[in-house]
């Protein structure tokens, strides 16, 4: 009989709190349910989890809480196949399971001293949430903070409370964007990459970091390639249809690579050197 | 003791009958026009003449099987509160493969790095690969299809058996490879094997000599096939038979794709863990109905990009296909791997 750690086997947790955070997308708090365990998880912003509905399944996403407040775990979750239907019929209290830390992290030792520029679209602004709270958290580690973040409407924007903080804050720069006019909306309207190059962040000394729907993302790598970004000074993060989470089940890879394992952080140097199957 | 044995004929059985007191004993078994990996018994008749139709990959890792059980309990004070308890199955049963074919123990090679050599192990994999003994038989003669030199390997290649035989005109010369193997040998009671020894590797040599090479070298083919990544149309024109069904994959030794899934019924509950294929095009689409593999082309090119370029880019080199021609003989539309990797090469 094996002794090993059943890597397959997740930790019971509760939901704790449950917020509507757009019309599809809610964010669970997650506590593991042996406080012994929570007490002694750690994990490094960027990595992600599988957020176990037993009976249904389970599904991969973010811990886009920051290590750095450890009083649970956060999981926003887009509901748009069967677990994220199934998680958004939760209540507060109930029981998931949770398979975590996953995969790697953001690369912030070597952004030290650097400026940041985090560049975000609809539910991409969750894995972008635990690095730019995490960085908070440590801000004299980390020149400017520019955050460019935009959704479909102003209802589609995620963290909305957060985000009015973040904008009352003197040391972040907090752009928000939406993409057509809305009533009531007084703040820029554009499209991500648009308001990106209308911003033209310099790249001295800068670290861009991105996460949006696929498109959004096309574009604003060209727009920070014409903001002369060089390929090392981008850092995105990937999503993949993942099941097993330790790199052997077979569906995530980009040739060699598993998103879920070898990322889903990566720089677009790293990307480039990979065949193009996205 | 002698390192090496000699098993007459006749005493096989005999053999198979003292293993099954102390293991579960597969066996190659005809079963129609088929040859599949059964329990023995008494009375079971082998058949050794051929390999089996379905490598015996499934004993090692079932095609389905459950990771853990889930018990729903509910309060009784308030029935909307419902706690868990997850049971996981790792309880496994000493176990003898015996009378695969070398290329069928070398898949459990190709498993090993991926499922053992890693930082997160796979309990379940590792739980009966370490209580499984890997008797093989050398291979006699080729088989339609079967190109295993031409990928690193060979009829008689030791790498992954426990104890090999090679069928002489009088018996087996039983060759051990690892402890597993001695521990047979030493317990088996078997007549000193070394006046044979000569004689298994002539029989080796010759059957080498006589399997299909469809390309010169595997050299280079992993940069080569990296580089044809682009190319729509070799990949378009090398698949146009395919038809998705997936059979390679579950034939194939060195395929470990899986997926999980979760049953429940009433208050229990299991997660399930089955073979996938990557030929299959639910295999990578998103719930957001993104998929990275949604043509059939870029599926095939994912089977022959795994086994000939990204795995030997992360082992050392090693390509994993072991060669065994199954999904060659039994592909339903022709499909021939071996094809596409060497006109990959020569395009």
């Amino acid at each position: 009989m094996s002794s090993i750690h059943n890597p397959y086997l997740p930790e019971l947790g509760t939901v704790i709190k449950i917020i509507d955070e757009t019309p599809n997308i809610k964010s669970f708090q997650v506590v593991l349910n042996n406080p012994e365990k929570m007490k002694r998880f750690t994990f490094e912003p960027g990595q992600v989890g599988q957020l176990s509905l037993f009976g249904v399944g389970e599904s991969t996403f973010v811990i886009n809480s920051p290590p750095t407040r450890m009083e649970y775990l956060q999981f926003s979750v887009m509901k748009a196949g069967e677990v994220t239907s199934a998680l958004h019929e939760l209540a507060e209290g109930d029981q998931v399971g949770v398979r975590a830390p996953l995969g790697n992290w953001f690369p912030y030792a070597q952004m030290k001293g650097k400026k940041i520029l985090f560049i975000g679209g609809g539910i991409g602004l969750a894995p972008l949430r635990t690095l730019i709270l995490f960085m908070l958290d440590n801000r004299a580690d980390y020149g400017d903070i520019t955050i460019i973040y935009g959704a479909r409407t102003p209802n589609d924007l995620c963290y909305k409370d957060e985000l009015k903080e973040l904008e009352a804050r003197q040391d972040v720069n907090m752009i928000l964007t939406v993409d057509a006019e809305f009533p009531g909306w007084d703040k820029r309207v554009g499209l991500v990459p648009n308001v990106l190059k209308e911003i033209a962040p310099s790249p001295e000394n800068t670290v861009a970091i991105t996460c949006g729907p696929p498109i959004m993302i096309k574009f604003t790598l060209q727009a920070l390639s014409a903001l002369k970004f060089n390929d090392e000074q981008i850092i995105t993060t990937l999503e993949k249809r993942m099941k097993c989470g330790i790199g052997i089940c077979g569906r995530c890879n980009i040739g060699p690579v598993y998103v879920c394992k070898d990322g889903p952080v990566f720089s677009l140097t790293q990307l480039k050197a990979l065949p193009a199957e996205l | 003791m002698a390192d090496t044995g000699f098993l007459p004929k006749e005493k096989l059985n005999t053999l198979l009958e003292a293993l099954n007191e102390k293991f579960q004993v597969f066996v190659p078994v005809s079963e129609g026009d088929v040859v599949l990996f059964r329990r023995f018994a008494s009375g079971v008749t082998l058949c050794l003449t051929r390999p089996a139709n379905l490598p015996p990959k499934g004993i090692i890792f079932p095609q389905s099987e459950t990771l853990f059980n889930v018990n729903f309990k509910k309060d009784p004070e308030d029935p909307k509160k419902t706690s868990l308890e997850l049971k996981e199955n790792l309880d496994f049963v000493p176990t003898i493969i015996f009378g695969g074919r070398p290329c069928d123990a070398q898949g459990f090679r190709i498993y090993d790095r991926v499922y053992l050599e890693t930082d997160t192990p796979d309990p379940y994999y590792k739980g009966r690969r370490e209580q499984t003994t890997i008797i093989t038989l050398t291979c006699d003669a080729p088989s339609p299809g079967c190109f295993c030199t031409s990928v690193g390997r060979g009829p008689a290649e030791s790498d992954g058996s426990d104890l090999m035989m090679t069928e002489l005109e009088k018996g087996y010369f039983l060759e051990p490879i690892t402890e597993k193997g001695k521990e047979i040998l030493k317990d088996g009671g078997f007549e000193d094997g070394n006046t044979y020894k000569e004689q298994a590797q002539k029989a080796h040599e010759k059957v080498s000599a006589l399997v299909k090479k469809p390309f010169a070298a595997i050299e280079g083919t992993p940069e080569k096939l990296l580089s044809l990544f682009d190319n729509n149309q070799f990949w378009e024109g090398e698949t146009a038979k395919c038809i998705s069904c997936g059979a390679c994959t579950y034939l194939c030794p060195t395929c470990y794709c899986f997926n999980i899934t979760d049953e429940q019924v009433g208050n229990t509950g299991e997660r399930i863990r089955s073979w996938d294929a990557c030929m299959f095009s639910h295999f990578t689409l998103e719930a957001s109905s993104h998929n990275p593999r949604q043509n059939k082309h870029q599926r095939l090119k994912n089977r022959v990009g795994h086994k000939f370029s990204y795995y030997p880019k992360k082992y050392k080199g090693v390509i994993a296909c072991c060669g065994c021609g199954r999904c060659i003989r039994y592909c339903p539309m022709s499909v021939d791997i071996s094809e596409i990797v060497a006109h990959a090469q020569g395009a």
